[in-house]
């Protein structure tokens, strides 16, 4: 492992700073990869303070590519924080719900920051290293979660590095990746198991390979410095992985019910209702929002799987209604998914209507769709 | 990409072309890019009164829903069927027709004018391009 992510100095107000007055003069952040994205005919969007790429051919087609073969994600707009020193685990395990003690080196674990009263802060990953620890934060919530983070470092002897700046992150995703990333890195990385990562080098330059991936198939994230991050991608092109943007990354989770933060997650849910109970490690000693977590309301709405009849999408914030006609609840994401072939949504609902096979009603701006509770994930990967 | 000259524009990205008191009507090749591939298209029904500038169908995409707005005053005389699913052919809709040839193939509907009515008041391609550039697009 060479020097990324050994942390250096203190925590670095500066960057952070930096995101959210981007965030404030609508001036976006840009990664690495956007002069490639602009030449290669993006259609650009802003998204969580950066210029990203929704789509390039099309969002159908990427869908499809990574489901059957292998997409390419520009995901450098994640945050990326290098924590490290002596209280680092102790500090770690207070933020975060799910277990870091339990961890092995080079593990990657999925949980959620939450407030006081259990609200979700963020999802996040953290990684596992011998000398400390990486966290992957939505970009969205960098600069909460960097100065929420920098208010419970106090009396910890720790130290955070903000690397989003000087780093990419690109992510391979589908069946064909453990081809695409033959021979690319020092270490045998198609030998990484499910939600392990290992430092290793790409062109004799430090990066973090990991096997994990937000799309519902197997795959890899890199973590490379930016300098090298136009010439890994266009490796990875140039084996056949299909440049996919945004659009279809949402899509794909979607389908792969993965929530998503904005959307089925903010500070007015709590991790047991958004169903990531999982996530939550309540006897692993104490934590912020661990006291509201384990007098969780169960009459609390509940995140749910809809498959809408016909190929209308019921989007974020339409109604739903119960057999009777009352309030049921609402969306919080849908689509059309090119995969499946199907109108799906994730929704929040009474939990006394989130069994299998409810029938709820969906109110798409005046229409009436019907709907039906099915089973989370909507999509799950043959291995 | 290039507006086609010879049709008419409304500002929500609908185009017309007048042949004798019939307007063919279908969405611009912008709108489809804005919108990325249409996933499902609702059509008003044959014999129905349509009002300029007031939605009379819908398109979705993986992204979004959007109403379609007539530019014109008039009656529906005919539908593209081959965007619209025949249950009893049990053919689905090809809305890549749409897609692939917003200007052509992908037109929507056909509507016969109101008696009086025009499309005076729809921008012309030069216009639609400048309304097109000051969006930044």
């Amino acid at each position: 492992m060479g020097n990324y992510d050994k942390p250096r100095g203190r925590f670095h107000v500066g960057a952070a700073l930096r995101a959210f007055i981007a965030v404030l003069n609508m001036s976006n952040l840009r990664t690495p990869l956007y002069q490639w994205h602009v030449d290669h005919k993006a259609r650009m969007v802003p998204f969580g303070g950066w210029d990203m790429p929704v789509q390039y051919a099309g969002i159908t087609a990427e869908h499809k590519a990574v489901r059957s073969a292998a997409g390419l994600f520009d995901i450098s707009h994640m945050a990326r924080v290098s924590i490290g020193g002596p209280d680092a685990l102790s500090f770690l395990e207070g933020v975060f719900t799910n277990s870091v003690a339990t961890m092995k080196n080079d593990q990657v674990r999925y949980g959620l920051v939450c407030n006081e009263r259990g609200g979700i802060l963020d999802d996040i990953l953290v990684y596992r290293w011998p000398y400390g620890y990486s966290v992957v934060v939505n970009a969205s919530n960098r600069p909460k979660i960097l100065a929420w983070f920098e208010q419970h470092r106090v009396g910890k002897n720790i130290e955070m590095v903000d690397q989003t700046d000087r780093t990419a992150m690109i992510a391979v995703q589908g069946p064909k990746s453990v081809e695409l990333v033959a021979g690319l890195f020092d270490n045998d990385v198609s030998k990484l198991k499910y939600y392990y990562a290992t430092p290793t080098l790409y062109c004799r330059q430090p990066c973090v390979v990991s096997r994990t991936g937000y799309t519902g198939e197997d795959g890899f994230e890199v973590i490379v410095s930016n300098e090298l991050a136009l010439s890994l991608w266009s490796e990875f092109v140039t084996r056949g992985a299909v440049p996919c943007g945004l659009g279809s990354r949402d899509t794909l989770r979607l389908e792969a019910a993965m929530p998503l933060y904005g959307h089925e997650l903010n500070e007015d849910v709590n991790p047991i209702q958004a169903g990531l109970g999982w996530a939550v490690k309540l006897d692993k000693g104490e934590f912020i929002g661990r006291a509201a977590l384990a007098a969780s309301d169960p009459t609390k709405p509940v995140r749910v799987g809809l498959e809408i009849e016909g190929k209308r999408a019921a989007r974020e914030g339409s109604p739903l209604l119960d057999a009777d006609g009352k309030p049921a609840g609402s969306i919080t994401s849908g689509s059309f998914c090119p995969w499946l072939d199907k109108s799906l949504a994730m929704a929040y609902v009474r939990p006394e209507l989130a069994s299998v096979g409810t029938p709820l009603d969906v109110d798409v701006r005046g229409s009436t769709l019907h709907a039906t509770v099915i089973p989370l994930p909507f999509y799950k990967r043959t291995k | 990409m290039s507006n086609p000259a010879d049709l008419r524009y409304s500002p929500s990205h609908e185009w017309a072309k007048l042949e004798g008191d019939v307007v063919t009507v279908g969405v611009t090749a912008f709108a489809i890019e804005q919108l990325t591939e249409p996933t499902f298209l609702e059509l008003p029904a044959v014999g129905k009164a349509v009002a300029a500038g007031k939605a009379f169908g819908i398109i979705e995409s993986v992204k979004s829903t959007s109403d379609l707005n007539s530019p014109v005053a008039g009656t529906v005389v005919e539908r593209n069927e081959l965007l619209l699913e025949d249950k009893a052919k049990k053919r689905a809709p090809d809305l890549s027709l749409v897609n692939d040839d917003p200007f052509g193939k992908g037109w929507m509907v056909k509507i016969k004018l109101a008696p009086g009515a025009t499309l005076d008041h729809l921008l012309t391609a030069a216009q639609y391009d400048a309304q097109l550039a000051s969006e930044g697009h």
